[in-house]
Formats: structure tokens, sequence, C-alpha cells
């Protein structure tokens, strides 16, 4: 069976015929071609395909993309502008908070809806906030200083993104 | 991973019309968040040939007070319930078991109604199609035996829902709608000791949503789970304490178990505290009564005996904290 699905991706109006079966992830990354978002288990443990929906993290691999109907979605693909990195992914890169980068995507955009929602977050609430996120190089703790210094830049006035 | 079946999605607007679509469909099930259900579809578990989504019904998206009580809609995500203000207030246990559920990602778009609906966990039944396979499966799908008691002929995968043994501790009633019209159970007549066949839900029913009445001011309550993954796993115990203490004494008490048995209940025999001086030769007794109670079986990496243990310790420490 199909459904027309017409939401947003990073800003970009898309309609598309799609099956009902398709999650989302798959219709990111094989019919928008957005391949930032990461399938990295089978079925919501690791939060590599954490996305946006509406402003609020969720993972991408147990949503069918047929009810996102009308939903702004986001991704890592989509953060960096006239290629500047956002403070968040400056963060990663000075930071060394990825190693190798599966769980980035994930990290990056579990952060952005933490950020969003709280600007100013303690070390308790980065934790909180990426609980759902599993890394298996970088021991967290310099997933957590790249999140620290994003704060520390947005505060000091840098874009966000 | 195994790819998802072919399958038509409903997306209904008001009850009557979900069950309605159910009802149609040869082999349906309601979809609400999808992080219990699709996992087993993606392992093979379940293929249904339709899915009825119900995160689009306003009515059971809505928590509503009235004088004395709370209707709490069954799509409502684990997020607003542990962030609702009257559920914070009145029913502490709750808003704390929906905050410890899963990982934050997880209660953006799980429910109430998919967390009370969710299906028995066994380590030997949440693995993926090959391996299931390469183990003869077992009795809850498709096998003939079952691992963790091979000798009898029932499966005692564990419920491990953190709301539910929240909800018993406040006589929570469900609210139901199926082919035959609404109807109205108590929270603890929704669940029965069957690993295979936990729900008594009919053919067809869903879950409208949660009705309770708010307690005394002077009840407190608090929900706690032990977890291999502080951050991120379903209870191998989950304990809900509801307390009263006044001048010293013990005025009410009732205890929620989960994580160690086909479905969730309220500790039994509990009266014989009720007048007992709070002290810590009475909260050992709870622990030993607790303890007693949480018959966990083989279901888990972590043995039984650890599981019976500290749920013990859970329900001494809450109480402790009340005193
Ligand atoms: C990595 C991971 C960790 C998890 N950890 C926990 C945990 O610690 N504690 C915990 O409790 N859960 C945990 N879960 C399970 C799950 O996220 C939650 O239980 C969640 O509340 C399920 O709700 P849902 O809306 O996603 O349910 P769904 O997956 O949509 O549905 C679950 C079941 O309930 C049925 N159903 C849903 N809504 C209704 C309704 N209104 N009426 C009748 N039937 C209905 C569905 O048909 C299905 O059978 C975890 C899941 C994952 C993937
Ligand atoms: S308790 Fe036995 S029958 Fe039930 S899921 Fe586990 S192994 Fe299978």
């Amino acid at each position: 069976m199909k459904t027309v699905l017409s939401l947003t991706v990073n800003g970009v109006a898309h309609d598309d015929v799609i099956p009902d079966n398709m999650l989302l992830v798959d219709y990111l990354r094989e019919k928008t071609g957005l391949t930032g978002t990461k399938i990295g288990c089978d079925g919501g443990e690791c939060g590599a395909c954490t996305v946006l929906i509406d402003d609020r993290p969720r993972h991408a691999c147990l949503t069918l993309a047929a009810t996102c109907q009308d939903s702004r979605i986001e991704t890592v693909d989509g953060l960096s502008r006239d290629s500047r990195l956002t403070a968040l992914q400056r963060g990663f890169n000075e930071k060394l908070g990825a190693q190798c980068g599966f769980c980035t995507p994930g990290m990056i955009m579990a952060s952005e809806a933490l950020l969003r929602r709280n600007p100013d977050p303690s070390e308790a609430d980065i934790r909180d906030a990426l609980a759902a996120n599993i890394c298996r190089c970088t021991g967290y703790v310099k997933i957590i200083e790249a999140v620290q210094f994003a704060a520390q830049e947005l505060a000091s006035g840098e874009l966000a993104s | 991973m195994e790819l998802l079946p072919d399958l038509k999605l409903h997306h209904p607007r008001s009850v009557e019309d979900a069950v309605s679509l159910h009802a149609a469909a040869s082999s349906g099930r309601y979809l609400a968040g999808g992080s219990d259900l699709l996992v087993n579809i993606r392992r093979g578990i379940e293929q249904p040939e339709s899915l009825v989504y119900l995160n689009n019904i306003a009515e059971m998206q809505a928590i509503t007070e009235a004088t004395g009580q709370i209707s709490i809609g069954g799509a409502v995500t684990l997020r607003e319930l542990a962030e609702s203000a009257p559920v914070r207030q009145h029913f502490a246990a709750v808003a704390q078991a929906a905050g410890e559920v899963a990982g934050p990602s997880h209660r953006e778009y799980g429910t109430l109604g998919g967390n009370l609906c969710l299906d028995t966990r066994c380590v030997f039944y949440n693995q993926s199609e090959w391996w299931r396979s390469a183990n003869a499966y077992c009795l809850k799908n498709r096998g003939e035996i079952c691992h963790v008691a091979p000798g009898g002929k029932k499966c005692f995968a564990a419920f491990s829902g953190d709301v539910a043994p929240a909800l018993l501790l406040f006589d929570a009633e469900v609210e139901l709608a199926g082919p035959d019209g609404r109807r109205r159970l108590a929270l603890a007549d929704l669940y029965r000791n069957d690993g295979m066949d936990h729900l008594t839900l009919g053919q067809g029913e869903l879950l409208v949503a949660v009705h309770m009445a708010k307690p005394s001011e002077a009840v407190h309550s608090a929900y706690a789970k032990s977890r291999v993954r502080g951050s991120i796993d379903f209870p191998l115990a989950g304990v809900a304490v509801r307390i009263a203490v006044s001048d010293g004494k013990i005025s009410d008490l009732q205890v929620g178990l989960t994580g160690v048995s086909p479905l969730p209940f309220l500790v039994r025999k509990l009266d014989k505290f009720i007048g007992r001086a709070a002290d810590d030769a009475c909260l050992e007794e709870l622990r030993d009564a607790v303890r007693g109670q949480a018959k966990a079986m083989k279901t888990t990496f972590t043995p039984p005996h650890y599981r019976r243990r500290v749920a013990g310790a859970l329900a001494q420490k809450l109480a402790a904290s009340f005193f």
C-alpha cells in the first residue's frame, strides 16, 4: 500500500509517493539521498538514526515515514549553512567528540534538540539528553565536552544553526 | 534485521474509526509510538497486514482533570506524562516511572497505551529472526519448548513496562473501546499471569484512557528500577511504593512490581504493616515480603535471585525515604 507524503526535510518541501511500510530512516537515505542519518541497530537501541521531528529528537528507524505527514524533519545534513559548521559541529571537531563517527549524527541531533530547549545545560542535563545515544569509541567524556563547547560558543554570541 | 512486511497503514481521527478499521482488517495491529511493535515486526516476531495508527486521535492525546479525578489519554507520550504538573503533584510514582522508561528519545514518541500493552519480554524471545531460528524458537513464538523452564508448557516472559505498577498503586481504571462499544476495567484486570497471552483485551479492543482518583494529601509515592545500564534499559525489577505515615505509624502502604513476572501486580498481604511504627524492623520485614513475592524466572541475563533481592531492597529504600 502507498501514501502520498508531504513534509519538509531540512527546510525543503517534499511530496513523495512512498510505501506504507517505509521507515523514515530509509525514506531519508534512499528517497531524499540524505545519508547523514545512520542505521546502527535493529531498532531503537543505539540512537544513531536520531533526527528532529518538529524540534523533538526521535528514532527514524522506529518511525514509519507515512506517519510524518506535514512534519518538519531535520537531519545532520541540514545543519551547516554556506559551508560554515554550527557551534555543535565545531564542538565535536574541536573536542574530538567523534572517533569512528558513526554515532555522531545521532549525537549531534540529540544535542541540537537539547540546546534548543536548554541553551545552558549542566553536565547532568547533557548526560540525560544523550542517554538514548550509544557510542562505542569515545567513552562519552569528549562528547559531553563537545556539547559544553557549543553551549559556551552560543552564549558568547556565535550563530547556532 | 528483517524487512517490514507489505502493509496498509490507517490514520483514523476518532476512536470509533480506529476500532472499525481494525475490525475490517484480517491481521491488524494498533500502532502507537511503535517503539515496541516496530521492533518486534523488524525482528520477524509479528507480521501484521495492517496497522491502525492511534496518534492522530485527539481524544487519546489529552490529560484532563475533574474534581478529584484525572484522565490520561492512551496516546499521551511518556515525556508528557513525566512532565505533567497534576501527575507529578498527585501521582509522583507515575511521573517518575514514565520518566524512567527507555531513553529520552523513546519517551518523545512512546505512549502510555503502548507501555501498558507492551509485549512481555524474555532473553530467548527479544532476539533477531536468525538468533531465534538457530535456537529452534520457543513456546511463545513458533517453537515447541520453553528454554527457561523446558519441562513445562508455560511461558514466563516478563511484563516489563515501567508505568503499570505505579498506576496500580492508585487503583487506576482503563477505558477500553472495541467492536461492542466501550467498557471500563480495573487496570489489574487488564493482565493475566501468562507470558504468551498476558492481556485480557478483547479482539480489536484498544485502550482509550486511564482514569484515577486523586489520593489524599498525606499519601506519597515513588518509583525506582534496577537495570543493567542506568541510561537506557528495561527494568530487571521495577518497584512502585505508595505510603502514608502519620504520628510515626504507617497508615497506608502499597507496593507494585514489574519486570519480575508475566504481569505487573500489587504485593499482597501488606495490611499487616498498617498501624505499625515506621522503623527499621518494619522496613526489613517489608523488604522480605516484597522479595518473597517477586518470583523472577531466568528471562534476563541477570540471574533471578538478584532480581528478587533488588526488588526487596528497592521497596525498602523507597519506603525509608518517606519515614
Ligand atoms: C531500546 C529500548 C529500550 C526500552 N526500554 C524500556 C523501559 O525501560 N521500560 C519500558 O517500559 N519500556 C521500554 N521500552 C519499550 C517502549 O519504548 C515503551 O514501553 C513504550 O511506552 C511503548 O509505547 P509505544 O507507544 O511505542 O508502543 P507501540 O510499540 O506502538 O505498541 C506496543 C504494543 O501496544 C499495543 N498498543 C499501543 N497502544 C495501544 C492502545 N492505546 N490500545 C491497545 N493497544 C495498544 C500495540 O498494538 C503493541 O502491541 C524500550 C524500547 C526500546 C527500543
Ligand atoms: S519464558 Fe520460555 S516460552 Fe516464554 S519467551 Fe522465554 S523461552 Fe520463550
